[in-house]
């Protein structure tokens, strides 16, 4: 797969764009249909323990996931900012792309000063879908911040 | 420090905010519950496979090594130099035969005892230390180890009773169906710094009556709900309890009328994150189980972790959770348990809810003047057959305020 620069920074543009302005339901439409999404304690992955503190396993998945958080979970508002940086396509044999990059994920409660909630790499293999969008057919986000500062409720 | 006459002599019922929030109460706590008689639960054998492996934990907030000594027992003791405080192992696990400071390079073997000290004699003749020091004086506080079900749990009291008859019957009973001998494999970890009171968490998990109401996800799909076949039991003590119950359907009823969060049409677009199978010989398929005086023991549908309370301060503790399976889960169980993980960890869809409410629960508590009411279900402390009580918190105040001597 030719690699596109610009294409591949659109990508996750839009993916910060979603999770921290929303809508949050187009979200899991950056994912193929099977996908993989993980988010996994640096700790964990380090030790190759399975354990990620968000799985999902498809668009569905990904899906319930957006609606748990619309609909079902029980927390203080807050605002998220994603910052992603550094990001490093390699060309795979199978023709997606294994992309590499940090990230910052900034969270704002409504009566506390801006922190840090998550801090990590983003390792990634990025697709051509059927239509010709690039997607995501997998992301795992192994996270440095193990020590989570409460609660983890957006995707990171 | 505030006196019981703040409290009431004898209220279980209730507790004042100060108790959330006084340092002074805090370090009371730390000596006399977590320092003091009591089995703290500090890791799993599967976690310290070889000779010379070792884990850095806490009980209570000080930091201890738990390791595997070179005849292939469990030691542990104290994680702080005896020369000047410092820190001695700065890992979170490893494998080692000896513990030295890094900043004067004393030694300890596993149990903790000084083996080393770097110029103790002086360098040509100058300096070392003075002809009366001795070196066994300055043995680390070495912790008392007892082990069930590959479970390990450490005391800083020389003369703890057996884990059993800590436990009590029926808590040793239900720890057993969990811990039934097989091999345990460590899944993976998840840790979370809660901005509350390490006495919530702990409250959480002993009420039954929140989980029917806050928890949309326990009570859509029936996982844990107030109309369904449950129990509280308690041991003697009052520190121990268990909440068991059984799932039941998706299904409106006379009894969920007061549930707002029932939701009889909320679906997953894939399901195989609620698929659960039945694996304890019993009908029970959650059991919440809180041991005195820092561990919780979850077992809800197929996701069991051990979530270990690290209290860090009066306002914030740390929730590590360990989650396991057993040796002889095969693949499908495997990933079941970690699609289930979702439901329960930093990220869960079911204690989020919690952490979140722990946090505004402090908020309100820090605004200082005021009580927390546990009056639901009656006075009482005796075992109950259903959900729709406070029986729990009233029994781990009763022993509380019995070793705060509060
Ligand atoms: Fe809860």
């Amino acid at each position: 797969m030719n690699v596109d620069r610009w294409r591949l920074e659109d990508l996750y543009a839009d993916y910060a764009r979603l999770l921290d302005d929303g809508p949050l339901e187009a979200w899991p439409g950056l994912f193929v249909e099977q996908c993989l999404y993980l988010a996994i304690p640096r700790d964990n992955f380090d030790a190759g323990l399975p354990l990620a503190t968000l799985r999902c396993e498809s668009r569905g998945m990904l899906a319930d996931r957006v609606k748990a958080v619309q609909e079902t979970i029980m927390f203080e508002p807050r605002y998220l900012r994603h910052h992603i940086t550094q990001i490093r396509p390699t060309e795979r044999d199978d023709g997606g792309l294994d992309v590499t990059a940090h990230y910052t994920v900034v969270e704002v409660l409504h009566d506390e000063l801006p922190r840090i909630l998550s801090v990590g790499r983003y390792l990634d293999v990025v697709v051509e879908d059927d239509d010709g969008a690039l997607r995501f057919a997998e992301k795992r986000v192994v996270y440095d911040s193990v020590l989570v500062p409460n609660t983890i409720v957006y995707p990171l | 420090m505030r006196q019981c006459e703040d409290w009431g002599t004898d209220s279980i019922t209730e507790a004042p905010f100060w108790v959330y929030t006084d340092p002074d109460v805090f370090d009371r706590e730390m000596a006399r519950i977590f320092c003091g008689r009591s089995w703290s639960y500090v890791g799993l054998e599967a976690e310290l496979p070889d000779r010379g492996d070792y884990l850095v934990t806490r009980i209570g907030n000080r930091s201890v090594i738990v390791t595997r000594d070179q005849d292939g027992e469990i030691r542990g003791f104290l994680n702080r130099c005896a020369h000047r405080g410092v820190k001695l192992c700065r890992h979170a696990r490893g494998n080692s035969r000896m513990f030295v400071c890094p900043y004067h390079q004393w030694s300890y073997d596993a149990r903790g005892r000084l083996k080393g000290v770097p110029f103790i004699k002086g360098v040509k003749q100058l300096g070392g230390m003075p002809e009366d020091f001795r070196r066994e004086d300055y043995d680390l506080p070495e912790l008392a180890i007892a082990r069930r079900g590959g479970v390990i749990f450490a005391s800083f009291a020389p003369d703890m009773p057996a884990l059993e008859d800590y436990l009590g019957d029926t808590n040793t009973a239900y720890f057993d169906r969990v811990f039934d001998g097989r091999g345990l494999r460590v899944l993976g970890y998840s840790r979370q710094l809660i901005p509350g009171n390490w006495k919530l968490m702990f409250e959480n998990i002993k009420d039954p009556y929140h989980a029917s109401l806050l928890h949309v996800f326990l009570v859509t799909f029936g996982l844990f709900r107030a109309d369904q076949k449950s129990q509280v039991r308690m041991d003697e003590s009052g520190g121990h309890a268990l909440l068991i119950s059984q799932r039941g359907e998706q299904k409106a009823s006379e009894d969920t009328k007061d549930m707002r969060n029932l939701r009889v049409d909320f679906t997953l677009e894939d399901a195989r994150l609620l698929d659960p199978v039945k694996e304890f010989p019993d009908d029970a398929t959650v059991v919440m189980q809180t041991v005195w005086p820092n561990l919780i023991v979850q077992q809800q549908s197929n996701t069991l972790a051990l979530r270990q309370i690290q209290p860090r301060h009066p306002g914030a503790f740390e929730l590590h959770w360990t989650f396991f399976g057993f040796d002889d889960d095969d693949e499908a169980m495997t990933t079941r348990r970690l699609r289930q993980a979702n439901l329960m960890s930093a990220a869960g869809l079911v204690s989020a809810d919690d952490s979140e409410v722990i946090k505004l629960a402090q908020d309100g508590i820090a605004e200082g003047d005021g009580r927390s009411l546990m009056l639901m279900g009656g006075r009482g402390t005796g075992d109950e057959t259903h959900m729709v009580t406070e029986v729990a918190l009233r029994a781990f105040y009763k022993h509380y305020r019995a070793v705060m001597e509060l």
